[in-house]
């Protein structure tokens, strides 16, 4: 159980600038993700944290390196090793994912629908399970446009659930959601990990709050990752950048997280 | 200054050959997705719905008015050559050899190809395509192949009526109130109208329809990656038109050179 599951090796991203010169969202960088555990992603915003997440799944290529899911590189990965290396996987996007003109039932029947060959009845009863297990029951017929924030949340998460994924990545789970709501979020995640025994990486911008999921935390700022076991070994970091980070996004949030603890 | 200009016609020359590569590649997986199992039969027929079903009363609208239209013309027209009798021949073939095929996709651009266009860009700037993905399920099959499908079937059935009533309409207009002889009319028409015409007029239809769902849906799908699209709803709004444009461009283009080969 405690192997590494996903591997970055001097890893390059780079996109092009509207001015003809280019940004290196990430610069050779190196990582690992432990089988079971929870890695937190942190940073401020466009240093490239979505863009891991787009690497790992292959849905964008890294301009160098290598990006390994269990030693397979993903960019030498066809249609067909990508696809199986997917279903692996279960992904909360940022902004849920959903898709507007189905219900929420058949948002989460899709990847049951698609990608399994059971009957509609065995699917129905293990869509309504999961709905139950999320208090989504008496939604099932609502569009996601009718349901809040932190339902659409939910959905998201039931749905990226449905496969029974290995590797469950989360890109700003909590963003535009209220505090109680953030907690609820929180709360579910432990839940479900503690039930289901995914590993988990989660992308926020919610610092002091989701580090308190983490076994372990990678900062990534101006292209370069740091790799931390704990928030406090952040703040003992003596690396200039970091410091800096503590002092910028940390500072003032992570006291009062601790005055709420 | 000037090698700054030739950098950027360079520049733009690339970015269409590859946008055009893009678009190649992109029509060699809607292929593949349109044979891929489970095949998507309710929604193909639902897109079929919206696409053909949907653009019915449009079709009979513009098919009626530009029948009537070539009635009124082609009587005012003939008349000074005293051939009034050709106008049934006149009628039927402007509309089976062009404006048929090329109204048709037109209108269809309008109503379906834009509203294609702008769902799949909305689904791309959402990550709903990224999730379809993720789940590795084939945005292909799932997505476009019914509307590639839908468009395919839906096009030429609609010239096909669009001809029908084009032709009733200048049959309106000739007969009806310009008085000219119902049975020279339509016996004209018989005369001239051959089965290449028919064929002609359908090859037409299947290869706009193939143009205007290519291009709307290549449209909203890489709709990050064309230059000057911006982000968010505006590029969506930017690509829709971008679609339209180029996609009715394509059919008068392309109108020209199959009526150059096929005739």
């Amino acid at each position: 159980m405690n192997g590494t599951v996903i591997e970055f090796r001097d890893v390059s991203k780079i996109f092009p600038k509207k001015d003809g010169g280019e940004q290196r969202v990430l610069d050779r960088v190196n990582f690992a993700i432990p089988e079971g555990k929870t890695t937190v992603i942190a940073g401020r915003s466009g240093q490239g944290k979505s863009v891991t997440l787009k690497l790992v799944l292959g849905l964008m290529r890294a301009d160098g390196g290598q990006v390994l899911v269990d030693g397979q590189d993903v960019s030498l990965l066809g249609k067909k090793g990508l696809n199986a290396m997917r279903t692996r996987f279960g992904v909360l996007f940022q902004g849920s994912a959903l898709f507007d003109s189905l219900t929420v039932y058949e948002n989460v029947a899709l990847p049951l629908r698609e990608r399994t060959r059971k009957k509609e009845d065995e699917i129905r009863a293990i869509v309504e399970k999961t709905l139950a297990g999320l208090e989504l029951s008496g939604h099932e017929s609502k569009f996601p446009a009718q349901l809040s924030g932190g339902m659409r949340r939910r959905v998201g998460l039931a749905r990226a659930l449905q496969l029974d994924p290995e590797i469950l990545l989360f890109d700003e789970p909590t963003t535009g959601l209220d505090p109680v709501m953030t907690q609820e979020i929180y709360q579910l995640f432990a839940h479900t990990q503690a039930e289901a025994g995914f590993t988990a990486i989660i992308v926020s911008h919610d610092i002091p709050r989701v580090f308190s999921l983490a076994d372990q935390i990678i900062v990534i700022d101006h292209g370069a990752m740091d790799v931390f076991a704990s928030s406090d070994e952040i703040q003992r970091s003596e690396k200039a950048h970091i410091q800096e980070f503590v002092r910028t996004t940390m500072g003032s949030l992570y006291q009062s997280h601790l005055v709420e603890q | 200054m000037l090698l700054e200009k030739v950098g950027i016609l360079g520049n733009t020359g690339i970015y269409a050959l590859r946008d055009l590569g893009g678009m190649g590649v992109y029509l060699f997986h809607i292929l593949c997705g349109c044979l891929k199992r489970p095949f998507r039969f309710h929604e193909t027929l639902r897109q079929t719905s919206f696409i053909g079903f949907g653009s019915l009363f449009v079709i009979c609208c513009t098919a009626l008015t530009t029948g009537m239209v070539l009635g009124l013309q082609g009587y005012y027209s003939l008349h000074k050559f005293g051939a009034q009798g050709m106008l049934g021949s006149a009628v039927a073939l402007s509309l089976i050899l062009e404006l048929g095929p090329v109204l048709t996709a037109l209108m269809v651009t309008g109503r379906a190809g834009s509203s294609m266009c702008a769902e799949l860009g909305i689904m791309r700037n959402t990550e709903q395509i990224d999730a379809l993905e993720c789940m590795a399920v084939d945005p292909f099959r799932y997505l476009i192949s019914p509307k590639f499908i839908a468009t395919l079937m839906s096009v030429p059935l609609l010239t096909a009526i669009f001809d029908v009533v084009g032709i009733a309409g200048g049959y309106l207009a000739g007969v009806t109130l310009m008085g000219v002889d119902s049975g020279s009319y339509i016996e004209g028409m018989r005369d001239s109208v051959t089965n290449h015409d028919i064929n002609v007029g359908i090859i037409k239809s299947f290869v706009f329809a193939v143009l205007v769902v290519w291009i709307c849906t290549g449209r909203g799908y890489f709709v990050q990656q064309i230059r000057g699209a911006g982000f968010g709803a505006e590029s969506v709004s930017r690509v829709t038109t971008q679609a339209v444009v180029l996609s009715s461009i394509s059919v008068l283009v392309f109108d020209y050179l199959l009526t150059a080969v096929l005739l």
